[in-house]
Order: structure tokens, then C-alpha cells, then sequence
């Protein structure tokens, strides 16, 4: 097992190489360089060529893009003639802020983080019981009702439903959701109120193909040879459901979960957009719209990163669930 | 139970494969046939837009502006005084426009990519698929906004990034399926007779994948509408005036939807139902195309199935 975990690791190496570098190229293809909307933001200081060239210089974008990708990723040195970059666990400077990026997620991964694990956990207490119960009531109303629920959850998009709890308690009861974000280590409680109502509104979305997956395995799993076993044991129908059907359904909604913690990377940034959550989301959008080609570099990479590790723990999770599984 | 299936069968055959699905539909699927009637009515909204909108798209009506719904603005109108109601069916039409399009692109990227992927193998195989790796394991949306911001907003612009992606991204399951079905004898018969490859891809491959494909399909569809609606809240997708329902929950509307929620309500009220309903209905013309779920389990067999599984009726294996 640990041999296979490592051989994972080092497989993500090239993986996330490629990333870094179709991401670095495909943000510079972006039309409106970071130089032109620096010299446009800052109109009182002209925009000479003069000013323009010790922009760029001062920004290290005077050299040739591979060498900027070189230097970025540490196998060229750098101006100062040091070896800084992802090689060595730096992610370089934000263009804007002169700041380390790194310091910049740091400071914004907490949040979408802990936005993304409430409504993870919010998606499995919905849709686990849900689809348990659809599937137990198969072609029934209650069965109905429940498949629509989950088609609803994945169809009503997150930044509507969000949209729609920012206007109508506010008009009817002039409620308005905290603007300031309230750090978990100081007002615990402040803090969940805060991410409460975006982790459901997210982890809706989320449970509807986390329920339709779950009915669909404990169909097929309710007419296996051991579930009749079971029953003709004479166990009770909660030992049946849960422990000898529920847990063998697991293992297919687990890939489901892994998966959607993909889409919960984009499910963040729009939320995170409508609740004013200083995340991640927020993060790179601001990043591409001032082509702060760094952090979105950098940050995509991170994404990435984030990605191969929450696949191997899906992995991983199968060995937990499913003891047929062996690694090799 | 004999009888009734052979005259099942029997009623059957007085109707056109097309009807008879259409009655299945019907019958089996009463979720499915709410969702067929509401796509109907997406498709019928996007193509006669001209006719059943009362106003233009940006005609402003300055007098009304911020009205509330009346029978003179049905659904009320914005901060322009532009009537919302023309402007929800004006964004069905662009819906309809983006949810064909891009799935109908995704799909044939994904027959190409992984059909070719799957069919020659080998080293081509290997590199195309670290290729896919890398695209797959970047976020779905982070990814589709560089990727709009490097073509810049627009309703061709959206199309092709989201079929480019989820493309790309679908042609893992073409490819499992076409290196499957390669293996078949008649693969194998028809490379002895010496017949071209493009020819085997075409007329051996091609048709056995169409079941994931129309799978691939039918999941795209209510996908890129709701991603489009997705973009453009983020300012990411069609600029405004265009009439976006994504748009029209950003910008304007998030500005005045504190004085006139109707702004806010209407798009995402259609975005919501539209796709919800091309999503049952796919769902259910998917459960009728596929073969496995036809007779047995899924369909009437169920109740069967479940009495034998509590023992009421003894049934034979």
C-alpha cells in the first residue's frame, strides 16, 4: 500500500508539469497584457515606452516567455541568479501585489476549504438518505418525489437559489447575510452561521447526482444473493439496508464524490462570488480579469495538485470500503 | 404473463418505432413526459422568439421603468424599462442555440479524440490520454474562463470552449467503449477482407458506440445550458444586451433586485425549469434507448422482482 502511494505521487510529477506548463502559455495567449492595464491604471505616471520597458523588466517579463516559464518553474535562475521556483516549492510573486502567492492562497484556502467541506458533508446527509429511500420505494410516489428532488438540486443553478435568499429576506425582513468575513478562531459560532447557508446551497447542488448514483447502486445491489441472504438470516430490515446493501452501494458513489469534488472547485467560486466569501474563487477570477499571470498559474497548478491528491484518497477509500480491493 | 406480453408485442407492431417510443414515454415515464413537454416548449420558445415576444429585446420603455408585472409587462421590466418577458424568451432561443451546439460539438470531439484514441492505441494512445489527464484534472469552470478570456466573451466563443472541454473530457468513455468493441469478430473479419480502416470506424465502430454517445449527448445538453447561464453571471459569457439569463442575474440585475426582484426571478425561474426538464426527459429517452433497461428490471419487472425478493410469490429464477 505504501509503495502504491508513492508510485502515485510520483506519477502526479508529470501530470502536474503538464498542467503548469499549458496553463502558463495559455494565460499569456489572453489578449490585454498585464503591462498595457498597469500603464491604464496608473495614468498619471504616463506610458512611455521607457516606463513600459522598466515595467516589464521590473516584472521579469522583459525575457523571452520559455525563460519566464523556466525561471517560473526553477530550472532557470532567476534575475538575482537564484534557483526559485515550483522545483523548489515556490510559486512565484503576484504581478499586482508584489506578494508571495503562496501567501495569497494561504490566506484565501481556509475559506473556500471549509465553504467546500460543510457543503460536502451537507450533499452526503441529503442525498445518502434520500437515495437510499428512493431506491427501497422504487416506482412509487415517494420514489418520485425524490428523483425530482434530485434532478431539481442539480438543475437550479447555486448562484439563482443564492441570489434569492440575498433579496427576499432582506425585503421582507431587512436580513442581510454578514458582508465581513468572521474568522473561524475567533467566533466559532459566528463563523458557521456565516458558512452555513452557502455550504447548503452548494452542497445542494452537489447531493443530486450523489442521490441519483446511491438509488442506482442500491437497486442493484438489493438484488444480490446475500441481501437475500440476509433477510433469510431474519435480520432486521436497518441491518439489512445499511449495513449489507448500503455499504456495498458505497463504493460506485464514492467515485461520484471524488469526482464532484471537482465541480465543487467551480460550485465555490460562484458562490463565494454571491455570499462575498473571500476564497479561492474570488481569488482567480480577479487574477485572470487583471491577467496577474502568476497566481493564475500558480493557483491552477495548486488546483491541480488538489485534484491528484482527493483522486488518491478516493483510491485509497475503496481498499476502506471494499476489502477485495488490493493495491499493487 | 404469457398472454399479456404477446399482446403487448402484438399492440406494438401497429406503430412506428417513433410513436411506440413516444407511448412508452407516456406510459413508463410520467417524470420524462413533463420534462419532454417542457424542452418542447424551450425548443418552440427559441425558434418563434420573434413571434411571441410583445417587445423587442432592447426596446426601453422609459416611462416603466422597474415596473412591476402588469398586463401590459407580464413579467415586469428592468432598470432600461426593456420587458422582461420578451427578454426570458429571447434567452430561451440562446439556450437552445448553446445547449445544441456545444453538446453537438463535445460529441464529435469526443468520437474523434477517443475513437481514434481507442481504435489505433499504443503509443498514440498513451500520449493522447496523458493529454487528457491533464486537461481533466484542471476544474471544469476555472478552466473554461481562461480559456473564454483567452478568446474573449461571445455566444461562438462559449460554444466552442465548452465543447472543447467537455469534449476532451468525455472522450475517455468513447474510447473504453470503442477499445471494447474492437476486439469483436467482425473487427476482425472485416480488417481480413481488407477493408479500410476508416471504413471499419465508420461502419462497424461508429454504430456500436451510439449508445454512449446519445448518453454523452443528452448529459451535455441541460450541462451547457446551465454553464452557459453560469458564464455569463460571471461576466465571463455573452456581454450584455444579449439576453443571457445567466446575464440577466448579473450586472443590472444584481444592482436593482433589491427594488425589483422580478429582474432576478424570471431568468432563473426559466433557467431552473428548462433544465430540469431536458434533464428528466434525456434521462428518460436514455432508460428507453437502452437496451438493458428494455423488459425485466427497471420497467414492470421490478414489481415482479421485488415480490420473489420477499418471498410472497415463489417465482422461479
Amino acid at each position: 500500500m505504501r509503495v502504491y502511494i508513492i508510485r502515485r505521487l510520483l506519477l502526479m510529477i508529470p501530470t502536474v508539469f503538464l498542467v503548469s506548463l499549458l496553463i502558463f502559455f495559455m494565460i499569456r495567449l489572453v489578449p490585454g497584457s498585464v503591462i498595457d492595464l498597469m500603464i491604464a491604471s496608473q495614468l498619471e505616471s504616463g506610458g512611455g515606452p521607457a516606463d513600459r520597458a522598466a515595467l516589464e523588466h521590473g516584472l521579469g517579463l522583459d525575457v523571452p516567455v520559455l525563460v519566464q516559464y523556466g525561471r517560473w518553474i526553477g530550472v532557470v535562475p532567476q534575475a538575482e541568479g537564484n534557483f526559485s521556483g515550483l522545483f523548489q516549492g515556490d510559486f512565484g510573486i503576484s504581478l499586482w501585489s508584489r506578494n508571495p502567492v503562496i501567501e495569497e492562497i494561504a490566506a484565501r484556502w481556509p475559506v473556500t476549504f471549509e465553504l467546500g467541506l460543510m457543503a460536502l458533508i451537507v450533499a452526503q446527509l441529503i442525498a445518502l438518505p434520500v437515495g437510499v429511500f428512493s431506491a427501497l420505494r422504487q416506482d412509487t410516489w415517494g420514489d418520485y418525489i425524490g428523483r425530482s428532488f434530485a434532478i431539481g438540486c442539480i438543475a437550479i443553478p447555486g448562484f439563482w437559489v443564492g441570489t434569492m435568499i440575498i433579496v427576499f429576506p432582506s425585503i421582507w425582513w431587512g436580513y442581510m447575510p454578514p458582508i465581513m468575513l468572521i474568522p473561524f478562531t475567533e467566533d466559532p459560532i459566528g463563523n458557521l452561521k456565516m458558512f452555513i447557508v452557502p455550504a447548503i446551497v452548494l452542497g445542494m447542488a452537489m447531493s443530486g447526482l450523489t442521490m441519483r448514483m446511491t438509488r442506482t447502486m442500491m437497486l442493484e445491489v438489493l438484488r444480490q444473493d446475500y441481501i437475500r441472504t440476509a433477510w433469510a438470516k431474519g435480520l432486521r430490515e436497518r441491518v439489512v439496508v445499511i449495513r449489507h446493501a448500503l455499504k456495498n452501494a458505497l463504493i460506485p458513489v464514492i467515485t461520484i464524490v471524488g469526482t464532484q469534488s471537482a465541480v465543487l472547485v467551480g460550485g465555490t467560486i460562484i458562490i463565494e462570488e454571491i455570499f462575498c466569501l473571500p476564497g479561492m474563487g474570488r481569488l482567480i477570477i480577479g487574477a485572470i480579469t487583471d491577467r496577474d499571470y502568476t497566481i493564475v498559474s500558480a493557483v491552477m497548478v495548486f488546483f491541480a495538485i488538489v485534484m491528484v491528491l482527493i483522486n488518491l484518497m478516493v483510491d485509497l477509500t475503496y481498499g476502506f470500503l471494499d476489502p477485495r480491493v488490493h493495491y499493487k | 404473463m404469457a398472454d399479456s406480453s404477446s399482446g403487448r408485442v402484438a399492440e406494438r407492431k401497429r406503430h412506428s418505432p417513433l410513436v411506440d417510443s413516444l407511448i412508452r414515454l407516456v406510459k413508463e415515464k410520467p417524470l420524462g413526459t413533463v420534462g419532454g413537454i417542457i424542452t418542447l416548449l424551450l425548443l418552440l420558445a427559441g425558434i418563434f422568439a420573434d413571434f411571441l415576444a410583445p417587445y423587442g429585446i432592447n426596446e426601453t420603455h422609459l416611462a416603466d421603468t422597474l415596473a412591476p408585472p402588469s398586463i401590459k409587462f407580464w413579467l415586469g421590466t428592468d432598470s432600461l424599462g426593456r420587458d422582461l418577458f420578451s427578454r426570458v424568451i429571447f434567452g430561451a432561443r440562446i439556450s437552445v442555440i448553446v445547449g445544441l451546439s456545444a453538446s453537438i460539438i463535445a460529441t464529435i470531439i469526443s468520437t474523434v479524440v477517443g475513437g481514434l484514441s481507442g481504435y489505433i492505441g499504443g503509443k498514440f494512445d498513451l500520449i493522447v490520454q496523458r493529454f487528457v489527464d491533464v486537461w481533466m484534472c484542471l476544474p471544469s469552470l476555472v478552466f473554461l474562463l481562461v480559456l473564454i478570456s483567452m478568446i474573449g466573451p461571445g455566444l461562438p466563443q462559449v460554444i466552442f470552449a465548452m465543447g472543447l472541454r467537455w469534449g476532451v473530457g468525455g472522450s475517455r468513455i468513447i474510447r473504453s467503449a470503442v477499445i471494447a468493441i474492437k476486439e469483436n469478430v467482425y473487427v476482425e473479419a472485416a480488417k481480413a477482407i481488407g477493408c479500410p480502416t476508416h471504413w471499419i470506424l465508420i461502419r462497424h465502430i461508429l454504430p456500436n458506440i451510439m449508445a454512449p454517445l446519445i448518453t454523452l449527448f443528452s448529459i451535455r445538453v441541460p450541462n451547457a445550458i446551465l454553464t452557459e447561464a453560469t458564464l455569463s453571471f460571471l461576466g465571463f459569457g455573452i456581454p450584455p444586451p444579449a439576453p443571457s439569463w445567466g446575464g440577466m442575474l448579473s450586472g443590472e440585475g444584481r444592482t436593482y433586485m433589491f427594488l425589483a426582484p422580478w429582474i432576478v426571478i424570471w431568468p432563473g425561474l426559466a433557467l431552473s425549469t428548462v433544465v430540469y426538464g431536458v434533464n428528466m426527459f434525456g434521462d428518460a429517452v436514455r432508460d428507453l434507448l437502452d437496451p438493458r433497461m428494455r423488459g425485466g428490471i427497471g420497467r414492470y419487472g421490478v414489481r415482479a422482482e421485488k415480490k420473489k425478493f420477499w418471498g410472497e410469490s415463489g417465482g422461479k429464477r
